[in-house]
């Protein structure tokens, strides 16, 4: 198959990729580097592959790249830093709720587009959003706790 | 109750990996994979049981991007076994690279390595194999027929230990006690009971799937970076498996995406190194999720026969359980889970006849293997079902009837000298216990209270409130041993290498906390680095709720070791003797106040100045016993009678795993244990067709628990002090996934006195209860 080349904006950066028809967002998006972005399923089951298309999640392994042409991604590499991570990445980390990490990454992007949809989600509006990220470690009660805490600041 | 004031120990410090795994870094095994690496696929045997006629890979060995087909006409036919435990194994060696013989859909049969994933697929297609189809034994009660087909007829297949293993009868191991007169105990109960239970295949699930990466160091070495449970157990078995010395292999663990006992297994470390060995190319596999479901490995069903009797006062008479343990196509782990159905259960309450007999058998089914509560899961719901069902017999509450009965401190019990692993096990003493403090905490959060009977409710949907009371183990006394290293750097901090492995559950930290807490400074002078089997000392890994308990131990001697050099070191510098000086803060000082060092200044002294040497020390642990934690778990649930549907609505589990040296990350394991047990008990199910093949193998079509499934979930550490623990810690890992089985069990009884004995306890199952005679 033929390669193509898309241009699309990562992390605030315009990235042109070369990539195949078939080619998942997900596959992709991991050999440009973007490791963060995790494999977990390949159905759209477990929301470890999640990535912010235009602020909306997004399963990146079940949508091919292609579709991904001309817009905004943002993955887990552009949310917080060491030196200051995130207010959601801090409450996590503060909750206990970070156990082996790798469902990290899908979570803590669908908490962001939930908090810039709704700075102030109740538990409701939290365990609707959050449905989609599958975590076997927590039993989710600190994800929750966190997620409850980010809420009540922004309140 | 918790005896000391501690400083670090028993305080929540922030997890060392926790900001790093927040911010996505390349820490897993996937994230590691070079640019040049060749990427594995398998053929899986599609049947369940049959012969290999022939292997054709004369077309695959053209496909393009193709360097490596191996089958097992190419490959050293060497048996053992996969399940990651000491050597030599309680477990049958009946496992080969590849064999002409295929057990289960979802055998190996050959591998591909190419340049592309796409390419390994095409390839993969290419492969001509004729089978001979044999008859699928796909039950316990078939493959224990006379004349059933026999699965590991293979010559090679025994087990290394001096144990029964009846491969020509399809058992793989035999596993029993007799105590006291079980007859004579069920003679004179005022009441018996007879009943059957039976519990269901389940996935781990770690949103990780199995994945490894080898490839060749500068010396030729094979490195493999795997996700694992048991680095040096995987060391072994790969050098084995691939008739290489060990000294050939490096395995290191980075962080992994969860385990929960899925990997205590070699599954796939000994095909990336072949293909490393063949090819001298880094090898890469990862499985898929429905290879994660249909080849990983399970938690073995069980089926048991549950005899008691019971006085009317409340006594127990007699314990008898039977039981047949499906452990699927290979048999590791079929012994120790059998053992443990006893070893971990029977010793919670008196009862001095009891009766024993419990056998593991093959199938040609997917592989049971270690997963969290190893045993005791299965065997809990059985005991802590009759429980209740010898409570109402008896017309006494079952709480009352379960604190009368259970275990305390300064007791011991037949079953711990009885049982071992393929051999008789340690006799021991309860030391700590605060599980009358359990229940009486966990009562009041669920409002136990306010519980009616099942005869005043009516109406579709019903509530009910159930309990169990639960113990495990902490490791596997007198044969897992942990080891650790450290030493003192110039600005006072230490390096910290241990064999232990950080699975998520955040055992990195907690060596940290407790080499912090005895060496008088904090847990973020400590790095820690573990399980490399290059760098690190020994360790039997992480399974049999060992790590905090084991390892925690030989952190805390090692720093014990350091702690006396940092004082020698202080007394040359100081001129003193050692008894006049004191520990504190990272400093040391004189009694008097006439002089201190810091660590710093001591670490500068003994490296550069003056009778110089490298402060640093190894030690090694043992247990003598395995200390049990204990649990008192209660629930809260609503049945919808015409539809079947439980929901839970509030699950409480309060723990005693001593001090707590971490409270948030105990806390963490139970939530994340008792969601792990609920989904168990309720949606998880291996579902199979006419022919033995799993047909829902997807998270989608398994069903484990989502945020939105979650109960409002409790935790309550009730603290006690286990006097051979590191600073008075038991385990916590493993005992929180046990109750939820039973007390859902126990609560649906509750709402409409209908019982439930076969699980999960899907809608459908419950509607044919509910609606049963």
């Amino acid at each position: 198959m033929n390669k193509k080349l898309i241009n699309l904006v990562v992390n605030g950066e315009e990235k042109e990729f070369s990539i195949l028809p078939n080619e998942k967002l997900l596959e992709v998006l991991r050999r440009e580097g973007y490791k963060g972005t995790k494999f977990g399923c390949g159905e759209g089951s477990c929301g470890s592959c999640t990535i912010l298309l235009e602020g909306k999640p997004v399963y990146s392994c079940t949508m091919f790249a292609f579709q991904a042409a001309g817009k905004k991604i943002e993955t887990i590499e552009g949310v917080g830093t060491a030196k200051n991570p995130h207010v959601i990445q801090r409450a996590l980390i503060d909750q206990g709720a970070v156990q082996c990490g790798f469902c990290m990454p899908g979570i803590i992007l669908s908490a962001k587009s939930m908090f810039e949809e709704n700075s102030d989600p109740d538990e409701e509006y939290i365990r609707t959003h959050m449905d989609g990220n599958l975590c076997r470690c927590t039993g989710y009660e600190k994800i929750l706790t966190a997620l409850e805490n980010v809420a009540a600041v922004n309140k | 109750m918790t005896k000391k004031k501690f400083k670090v120990v028993n305080t929540s410090v922030e997890k060392i990996d926790s900001l790093s795994l927040s911010l996505g870094k390349p820490m897993y095994v996937s994230d590691m994979m070079p640019e040049n690496a060749l990427h594995v696929k398998m053929l899986w045997s599609p049947h369940a049981h049959a012969i290999i006629e022939s292997v054709d890979i004369s077309e695959t060995e053209k496909m393009p991007g193709v360097h490596c087909v191996l089958y097992y006409g190419n490959v050293p036919r060497i048996v053992h076994c996969t399940a990651g435990q000491g050597y030599p194994e309680p477990s049958p060696y009946d496992t080969f690279m590849f064999d002409k013989k295929v057990r289960f859909v979802g055998d190996r049969v050959a591998a591909v390595a190419a340049e592309t994933v796409e390419q390994a697929q095409a390839a993969l297609k290419t492969i001509k194999v004729k089978y001979k189809l044999l008859e699928a034994v796909l039950d316990i009660d078939s493959a224990l027929k006379k004349n059933a087909p026999i699965i590991h007829d293979e010559k090679e297949a025994y087990i290394p230990i001096p144990v029964p293993y009846e491969p020509e009868k399809n058992i793989v191991a035999i596993v029993g006690m007799e105590s006291g007169d079980f007859k004579k105990g069920l003679k004179n109960a005022d009441y018996t009971f007879d009943q059957v239970f039976e519990t269901p295949y389940a996935q781990h699930c770690p949103i990780e799937n199995y994945v490894s990466l080898a490839q060749l160091d500068d010396y030729e070495r094979i490195v493999i970076r795997t996700s694992t449970q048991v680095p040096f157990h995987c060391r072994r078995i790969v050098a084995r498996t691939l008739d290489i010395p060990v000294q050939k292999l490096r395995v290191i663990k980075p962080r992994i995406g969860g385990g929960f006992g899925a990997k205590q297994e070699v599954l796939l470390e000994d095909i990336v190194a072949m293909v490393t060995l063949r090819t001298g190319k880094p090898a890469f596999w990862e499985f898929t999720r429905e290879e994660t479901f249909r080849t990983g490995r399970t938690r073995h069903p069980i089926r048991f026969r549950m005899r008691y009797g019971v006085n009317k006062s409340g006594s127990i008479e007699a314990l008898g359980m039977d039981a047949i343990n499906n452990t699927g196509a290979y048999g590791g782990h079929g012994l120790t889970v059998m053992s443990c159905c006893g070893s971990k259960v029977f010793p919670l309450y008196h009862v001095d006849n009891i009766h024993f007999d419990a056998k593991a058998v093959y199938t040609n089914l997917p592989v049971g293997g270690a997963y969290r509560g190893f045993g005791a899961t299965q065997a809990f719901f059985a005991v802590e079902s009759m429980m209740d069902i010898m409570a109402e017999k008896i017309g006494m509450d079952p709480l009352k009837f379960r604190t009368m009965n259970h275990i305390q401190s300064g007791e011991g019990h037949p079953a711990f000298a009885a049982l071992g692993e393929g051999k008789p096990g340690t006799p021991m003493t309860i030391g700590s216990c605060s599980l009358k403090k359990c229940v009486e905490l966990g009562a009041k959060e669920i409002d136990w209270s306010s519980r009616t009977s099942h005869k005043k409710k009516s109406g579709r949907i019903r509530r009910g409130i159930g309990m169990a009371t639960l113990m495990q183990g902490s490791s596997v006394a007198e044969i897992d041993m942990g080891a650790c290293s450290m030493k003192m750097n110039e600005d006072g901090s230490f390096n910290l290498n241990c064999g232990a492995t950080d699975l998520g559950t955040g055992s990195d930290t907690i060596m940290a906390q407790i080499a912090a807490e005895e060496l008088c400074t904090t847990a973020d002078k400590f790095i820690v680095y573990s399980s490399d089997t290059d760098m690190t000392p020994f360790d039997v890994g992480a399974y049999a709720s060992s790590t905090t308990y084991l390892s925690g131990e030989a952190t805390r001697k090692t720093a014990a070791k350091i702690k006396e050099q940092i004082l020698k070191v202080a007394a040359e510098m100081l001129d003193k003797d050692v008894k006049d000086l004191d520990i504190k803060d990272a400093e040391v000082s004189v009694r008097d106040g006439s002089g201190k060092v810091s660590y710093s200044d001591i670490s500068n002294y003994s490296l550069y100045e003056n009778n110089q040497f490298q402060i640093a020390a190894t030690e090694s642990h043992v247990t003598k016993k395995s200390p049990p934690p204990f649990s008192a778990h209660f629930v809260e649930i609503e049945v919808d009678t015409e539809t079947g549907n439980i929901k839970v609505l509030k699950y409480v589990a309060a723990v005693d795993c001593g001090t707590a040296i971490n409270p948030i990350l105990c806390e963490g394991q139970t939530e994340g244990g008792v969601l792990n047990g609920i989904s168990y008990a309720l949606t998880e199910e291996y579902r199979f067709d006419k022919k033995g093949k799993m047909t829902n193998p997807s998270l989608k079509d398994y069903n484990i628990f989502s945020l939105r499934d979650k109960p409002v979930l409790k935790t309550i550490l009730v603290p006690s002090y286990e006097e051979t623990g590191p600073f008075g810690a038991k385990s916590v890992s493993e005992i929180c996934i046990n109750g939820a089985m039973p007390a859902i069990a126990n609560a649906l009884y509750n709402a409409t006195g209908k019982r439930i004995r076969t699980a999960p306890f899907t809608q459908e199952r419950v509607w044919k209860v509910l609606n049963s005679k």
